[in-house]
């Protein structure tokens, strides 16, 4: 069997071996997040799968949203759990106990079951046939869906974003209080 | 050959994206259960949280009439998740300040 490099046949082969590497990226990095021991492993993990998650998301023909998932998870998300971590300092994971090969083999087996499952389920469903698209999908539709369709619940977002700072600083402060 | 040409378009295909969004699910419960500290519990959650909207953008794109549907709900996940990133990490620096641990095996004294 020969190739022919026309870009007919090359753009596709070359989306393919893009999106196994994404798609390597994002389990990769999942399963480091979750099974390293040490929390800075598992923190750079979580960052990793988000890069991947951010690929995908550039697939699904939505590349506001992968630039945001870069934006929000990688450079704020995963940046603070980091500047947390290295403010309360903890030894990473704690000894090891005789029970911890048991609960370790019990999650993995309870995880294992979940996906095998879920996957069973995706490849037997029938799913509804595709609708016709109203529109695009680009970032002026979804500029206008936000400010339109999706007003209130865009502010509420906002009222619990600021909340939750507002938050964070109550906690985090009453703490100090009591301590000194 | 009819396999190759399924993983040429394995990016077109709504399957695919659904068991990526399945298997992240699975990879975060394992590390929820698995973790034994603040942090690493927090961090499958958000393993979870992606697996979620993973599948909320598959679908909006492969199946639904408004694609922008599920943009804009995977937009307010992100929101929810940074604010409950927030909140996540001030409880865990009150709680070090207060046991000097983040580990949840020592988090089982109350005061009240």
């Amino acid at each position: 069997m020969t190739i022919d490099l026309t870009p007919a046949t090359l753009y596709p082969l070359a989306a393919a071996l893009i999106f196994a590497g994404v798609v390597a990226v994002t389990l990769g990095g999942a399963v480091i997040a979750a099974a390293s021991r040490r929390l800075v492993y598992s923190v750079s993990g979580l960052a990793l799968s988000f890069m991947g998650l951010a690929g995908l998301y550039f697939f699904l023909n939505s590349p506001f949203l992968a630039l945001m998932q870069i934006l929000i998870y990688i450079g704020a998300v995963c940046v603070t759990i980091m500047f947390a971590l290295m403010l309360a300092n903890p030894n990473d994971e704690p000894s090891p106990l005789s029970r911890t090969v048991l609960i370790g083999l019990a999650s993995f087996l309870v995880s294992g079951l979940l996906a095998v499952g879920l996957c069973l389920v995706i490849v037997k469903s029938q799913w509804m046939p595709k609708a016709v698209p109203v529109n695009a999908g680009t970032v002026q539709d979804l500029g206008r869906a936000l400010l339109m369709r999706y007003g209130f619940a865009f502010e509420l977002i906002s009222v619990v974003l600021l909340l939750a700072i507002l938050g964070a600083l109550v906690v985090a402060r009453s703490g100090r209080r009591i301590q000194s | 050959m009819k396999v190759l040409n399924l993983l040429l378009h394995a990016n077109g295909s709504l399957a695919v994206y659904l068991m990526i969004g399945a298997l992240l699910f699975a990879i975060g419960f394992f590390g929820f259960l698995r973790h034994r500290t603040l942090v690493g519990m927090l961090v499958s959650g958000e393993l979870i949280l992606a697996g979620a909207s993973l599948n909320f953008m598959a679908f909006s794109h492969f199946r639904a009439a408004d694609p922008v549907t599920g943009q804009a709900f995977t937009l307010f996940i992100m929101g929810i998740a940074a604010a409950e990133a927030a909140i996540v990490l001030s409880i865990m620096i009150a709680v070090y300040r207060n046991y000097h641990s983040i580990e949840t095996r020592d988090l089982k004294e109350l005061e009240g």
